[in-house]
């Protein structure tokens, strides 16, 4: 088996007296989809954050690429991305001005050919003139979702990618997120609260209950293991302890 | 410390300011605004020319030059609010672009603005009034340089606390630039001030650029020592302040605070 391109061991995170995220440890291979699942207030968006190193966690470590998250910060988050629904963008720049800028950044060459096609990958062409602030709520989660793959990162955290998406448009963002995992091998952590989604997109799951992993495995040996019908019922018996 | 990455987020701002009305009006509408009003008060005070000697030639020219520091402050934190209001601090600290890199786009964007502002004004007041800043001659350089690094270390240490305690402290973008102008000594000489203040206001590295202007104005002296106080006074507050912004920084990472600045 491939060496996991990313490592967590022993994640912690407390603020004050609150303990966020509890001692986790977990891998993701190149080319495999994670999902974290868990209730609201479970630890996910904390943990997600302390990957992308806007959180330094109290204990533990992360490594991506063989290397550490807190030494070798510059060299990992440039080959990785995310998209949230905590997240906008620059509301008074054009789609295409806010893409341009993304790719600016991330030192992508050729820019004009890189926006041209992540904007037609995700069928953005008739508003990538709009201004975002006058972007409906699935045209931002598509904007927010074309600045993480404009960069071709090579890691992808996705949280809740294809909420306020309809689900014509959900189901192409999938597939397409599919399609650049095969060509690209691009690895991803995935959660959402679409327990149909999370049971079609990812290789394996991770539970989490107030910070901590309360299951692991293929959405297959989860559902088998806890005698339900589907992830969504597996979710309602382990949020409800 | 990558060009393009500081490039990407001058852009960023460029773009911005385009089509941003208030933006527009910070560089051409509240400077030529005060200006004006200025310019009548400094018209109406030359009729006491004779009481007040030699005070009319630099108010105007001292304005020019305040105002220097005051946009180079607002250039570096209202580029740090700009990312708070739309919601972008995230996307930003979860790319490759590092602290210092930041500091670095926000001190340029800064240049702009002064720029910009002072073009304005210096026309305006050129246009309005017949008052030529460049009477100060080439004092005027360093008299700027400074003061613009003077706006950099005050801009830094307001977008630390903005940054360490939210939005609370945003009212600090527009008022913490005036906590130093009394001690700065903009339209007065320093020993109108109390003499227990004085020291205070020695180690302010924009005294030492009015009381040379006052200098060059009012005695024809070269202001070379007081040149040299205020680079050195700025490259020590300036290499302090950078320091804060990236221990706050730290703080904020451990704190969990990065995501929740705008809340």
């Amino acid at each position: 088996m491939a060496s996991p391109i990313v490592q967590v061991r022993n994640l912690t995170k407390r603020f004050d007296a609150f303990t966020a995220v509890d001692d986790i440890s977990f891998e993701i291979y190149p080319g495999e989809i994670l999902g974290l699942l868990g209730p609201n207030g479970a630890g996910k968006t904390t943990t997600i954050q302390m990957l992308l190193g806007l959180i330094t966690p109290t204990a533990g470590s992360v490594r991506m690429f063989g290397l550490d998250l807190d030494t070798h910060r510059e060299t990992i988050l440039s080959q990785i991305n995310f998209s949230s629904t905590y997240i906008s963008m620059p509301y008074s720049l054009t789609v295409e001005e806010n893409l341009r800028v993304v790719a600016k950044l991330y030192g992508i060459a050729d820019v004009g050919r890189h926006v041209d096609d992540v904007v037609k990958k995700l069928e953005m062409e008739e508003f990538r003139k709009k201004l975002t602030r006058r972007l409906s709520s699935g045209q931002m989660t598509r904007l927010t979702l074309a600045k993480a793959i404009l960069t071709e990162p090579k890691i992808l955290f996705l949280d809740e990618p294809t909420a306020s998406l309809d689900p014509d448009i959900a189901h192409k963002i999938r597939a397409l997120l599919k399609e650049v995992r095969r060509s690209s091998r691009l690895s991803m952590l995935y959660t959402s609260h679409n327990m149909r989604e999370m049971q079609e997109m990812s290789d394996r799951i991770i539970f989490l209950q107030r910070g901590k992993i309360v299951a692991e495995g293929t959405p297959e040996e989860i559902v088998a293991r806890y005698g339900q019908a589907d992830l969504e019922e597996v979710f309602i018996k382990l949020a409800r302890g | 410390m990558r060009i393009h990455r500081i490039t990407a987020l001058i852009t960023r701002h460029l773009y911005l300011y385009r089509r941003s009305l208030p933006r527009l009006m910070e560089i051409f509408y509240w400077p030529f605004l005060d200006l004006v009003v200025w310019g009548f008060i400094t018209l109406y005070l030359m009729k006491f020319q004779g009481q007040l000697p030699g005070f009319v030639t630099f108010f105007l020219g001292a304005l020019i030059l305040w105002d220097v520091l005051f946009r180079s402050q607002q250039g570096i934190t209202i580029s740090f609010l700009e990312e708070i209001w739309a919601r972008n601090l995230m996307n930003l600290f979860a790319s490759p672009l590092t602290p210092g890199e930041f500091l670095m786009a926000t001190m340029a964007m800064s240049v702009f603005k002064v720029t910009a502002v002072s073009a304005v004004m210096a026309i305006a007041a050129l246009a309005f009034y017949s008052y030529n800043v460049f009477m100060i001659g080439l004092w005027l350089f360093p008299f700027v340089l400074n003061l613009i690094v003077a706006g950099w270390i005050i801009g830094i240490l307001t977008t630390s606390l903005i940054m360490r305690f939210g939005q609370e402290a945003e009212v600090l973008a527009w008022g913490m630039v005036f906590l130093f102008q009394p001690i700065s000594c903009v339209f007065y000489p320093l020993e109108v001030l109390p003499r227990w203040l004085q020291p205070v206001a020695w180690a302010n590295p924009a005294t030492h650029i009015f009381e040379g202007m006052r200098a060059v104005l009012l005695q024809g002296m070269f202001p070379v020592m007081h040149v040299v106080w205020a680079i050195g006074l700025n490259l020590f507050y300036l290499a302090a302040m950078i320091a804060f912004f990236h221990y706050t920084f730290r703080i904020c990472q451990e704190r969990g605070l990065l995501v929740r600045v705008g809340e």
